[in-house]
């Protein structure tokens, strides 16, 4: 095991990525010269060169839709977006072209990329910066979207990802990348595409939390088991396919669950699970599915009220003693 | 700004409401064709007769696939490529048979310029298994990917980005392919194409950009959706550009050819404007107000197909009996098609979950 920063772990991703298949390349805004603007890329340049690590302008519509042509033809596309909020104005191509060309043209195309960049929120940036985009995307057929909280994850995901003969949405957090985290120095280290993975026991209640939420979800299990409460935390790593076995798996073992979603509320991800665990578990559950995400609002600026707006451990220790009867 | 009553106050520029005034904004002009005969333009006489052959396959196709839909045969959107065939033949027999095409929904006679066949095509739009699709695309989505013929895409200007991609990698293979991307003028006023021509110069990337005015952006003509002239937007770009007559299948062959010849040797892509005209509606729905039919039988009098037929006469490449003898051939193959099309059978319901995905055992969520 080798302690690296997320950033880090998604480049050596990438970089060994790049040197076991040749058509694999990089391009995004400040992902060559300027060594990507959260440093993801750092070197890569150096390394393959100006034919595969290429700056783009700012023109997300234009060069994801550029990506997904390449892919068509041939390549392995990482398009690296500076964040999933910018990725709104390439929706057409992520959400009308990479995932319907192989379906409309009855299976003649194919298009393996990858989308990657940050999503969510990162501080006080305001409304349009603000935005968890991993349930939107996940509503579209065609996509695997994956939003990974810790190094190991990114590497072994990313890998997985770049191999990928689809196109995967990869999201990450710009709060996230300096995070450091032991990652696996085995070589060749994969970890699938829609497997979750139990980060943390208990037998009380299930948090599922993925993202920069699992963080929280560490933070509000730490203070509950001062209490005595004990959190089986699930990173689902992958929100879609989504491992819902695992998920299902603790709640019928803790018979509580809250979901922790960076996303609005309305048909996000939480709204999801806890559909997904009445279905499957209703004669299990001792208490009403909860979430803690987004408020239906946009990300204020103002310090005290983007705090309020932000989900907190707080929220999830008050979620948890609410289910807690 | 003085002040105006705001009933006076306009936005779009007007058109439909007084064509006896002129107001209905003739759709395009047509620049000169080409005065050179075939032999000066390295055409065979056999090359002559397949173009003859090609053009009217399109032709009759679409005009048998209209009635099926009128039948009820079939549903969906049907936007018929009638008028521009010269377009499409044009740039297949200038192309390299591995040059990369992709064209908008308007799409049926790019798909049998590029080996589909009526059979394939005629079962896609009844939405058969036996389609160029698979029946999965429909009218707005043939596609011939291993004759390089990518697709018509229903999206407007959605295509455009992924034309360049297609270019993109063929420059990253160095594999001495070119792409070209047809699209209506209506996208012209997209988004999407001034990132892409930004994006294609920057990189200098070995595509065509193709512009195939008909005059019309749905009900709207040209002069009432974008300003200055289409082959204009070249220039801010830096590109290079022509403006080609598309009612002459000469025309669109002369140049086209020298420009993909250009594009393969310098790699650095071209903006062409190609006025041409569409004879029907822009789908089957379209009452067609907004144009006068004298411009339509302007058009029709200078019908791309009759053009090249009265020069197979006139040189005496073919007589009237070898045309004859086309023409009835192809109305076989394309009443047999729509037999074809009518007896093929549905895809199967187990089709709906294919091509999602490349692995075997995809994961679907319920």
């Amino acid at each position: 095991m080798a302690v690296l920063q997320f950033r880090e772990a998604l480049k050596h991703a990438i970089d060994e990525e790049m040197s076991r298949d040749e058509r694999v390349f990089v391009m995004g805004e400040e992902v060559a010269e300027y060594n990507g603007a959260y440093k993801v890329t750092e070197g890569l340049l150096d390394k393959y060169g100006y034919r595969r690590v290429i700056d783009t302008p700012i023109s997300e519509l234009g060069f994801a839709g550029l990506g997904v042509g390449a892919a068509m033809n041939g390549l392995r596309p990482i398009v690296e977006f500076m964040t999933f909020n910018f990725a709104v104005l390439a929706a057409d191509q992520i959400i009308n072209h990479a995932t319907k060309v192989k379906y409309m043209t009855g299976g003649q195309a194919d298009c393996p990329i990858v989308f990657r960049g940050p999503n969510a929120s990162a501080g006080q940036l305001g409304a349009t910066h603000s935005v968890a985009y991993d349930s939107m995307y996940a509503h579209f057929p065609g996509l695997k979207v994956i939003y990974v909280s810790e190094p190991n994850d990114a590497k072994g995901l990313m890998k997985s990802a770049i191999r990928d003969e689809n196109p995967v949405l990869f999201m990450e957090s710009e709060q996230m990348y300096g995070l450091k985290g032991e990652v696996s120095d085995e070589e060749d280290f994969i970890i699938p595409i829609g497997k979750g993975k139990i980060k943390r026991e208990g037998s009380d209640v299930t948090l599922v939390a993925h993202g920069k939420m699992y963080h929280l979800a560490v933070q509000a299990a730490n203070e509950l088991a001062k209490d005595g409460i004990e959190c089986e935390i699930i990173d689902p790593r992958t929100v879609k396919p989504l491992d819902l076995e695992l998920i299902l798996k603790s709640v019928k073992k803790t018979n509580r669950c809250i979901v922790i979603d960076e996303a609005h509320p309305f048909a996000g991800f939480a709204a999801e699970i806890g559909f997904l665990i009445q279905r499957e578990a209703f004669d299990y559950l001792d208490a009403p599915v909860l979430r803690v995400c987004l408020p239906d609002v946009n990300a204020p600026f103002s310090k005290p009220l983007f705090d309020a707006w932000l989900p907190s451990p707080k929220q999830i220790i008050d979620a948890v003693k609410q289910v807690s009867y | 700004m003085a002040k105006k009553a705001t009933s006076d106050i306009r936005f779009a520029p007007t058109g439909m409401e007084s064509p006896e005034k002129g107001g209905v904004q003739k759709g395009v002009d047509l620049p000169a064709a080409t005065r050179k005969k075939h032999k000066s333009l390295g055409l065979t006489a056999q090359q002559l007769k397949d173009m003859y052959h090609q053009m009217y396959l399109q032709r009759r196709f679409e005009e048998r696939a209209m009635q099926q839909y009128q039948k009820g045969k079939f549903g969906g959107f049907l936007h018929l490529y009638i008028g521009q065939e010269a377009i499409s033949t044009g740039t297949v027999f200038a192309f390299n048979n591995d040059d990369d095409i992709i064209t908008a929904y308007r799409d049926h006679g790019w798909g049998l310029c590029r080996g589909i066949s009526a059979n394939e095509g005629m079962a896609e739009l009844f939405g058969k298994a036996t389609g160029c699709s698979g029946g999965k695309g429909g009218s707005m989505h043939f596609a011939n990917v291993k004759e390089h013929f990518w697709g018509g895409y229903g999206i407007v200007g959605g295509h455009i980005p992924i034309a360049s991609g297609l270019a993109f990698a063929n420059k990253y293979n160095a594999n001495g392919r070119i792409s070209a991307c047809f699209f209506g003028d209506g996208a012209v006023d997209q988004g999407a194409l001034h990132e892409t021509m930004n994006l294609a110069q920057l990189w200098k990337l070995p595509t065509i950009f193709v512009v195939e005015n008909n005059g019309y952006s749905m009900g709207t003509a040209a002069k009432r959706h974008t300003v200055a002239e289409i082959v204009d937007r070249a220039k801010g770009y830096g590109k290079k550009s022509a403006v080609i007559n598309g009612m002459d299948v000469f025309s669109v062959y002369e140049k086209m050819k020298e420009i993909a010849d250009d594009v393969r040797e310098h790699s650095e892509p071209w903006f062409v404007e190609i006025r041409t005209y569409r004879y029907r509606g822009h789908s089957m729905s379209d009452p067609q107000k907004y144009r006068t039919k004298e411009e339509l039988e302007e058009y029709q009098n200078i019908d791309p197909i009759e053009r090249l037929k009265s020069y197979l006469v006139a040189e005496k490449v073919c007589n009237e009996a070898e045309i004859s003898s086309i023409e009835e051939s192809i109305e076989d193959e394309v009443l047999a098609a729509v037999t074809f099309a009518d007896e093929s059978p549905f895809p199967d319901q187990s089709e709906l979950y294919t091509d999602m995905f490349v692995e075997d055992n995809p994961y679907f969520h319920v």
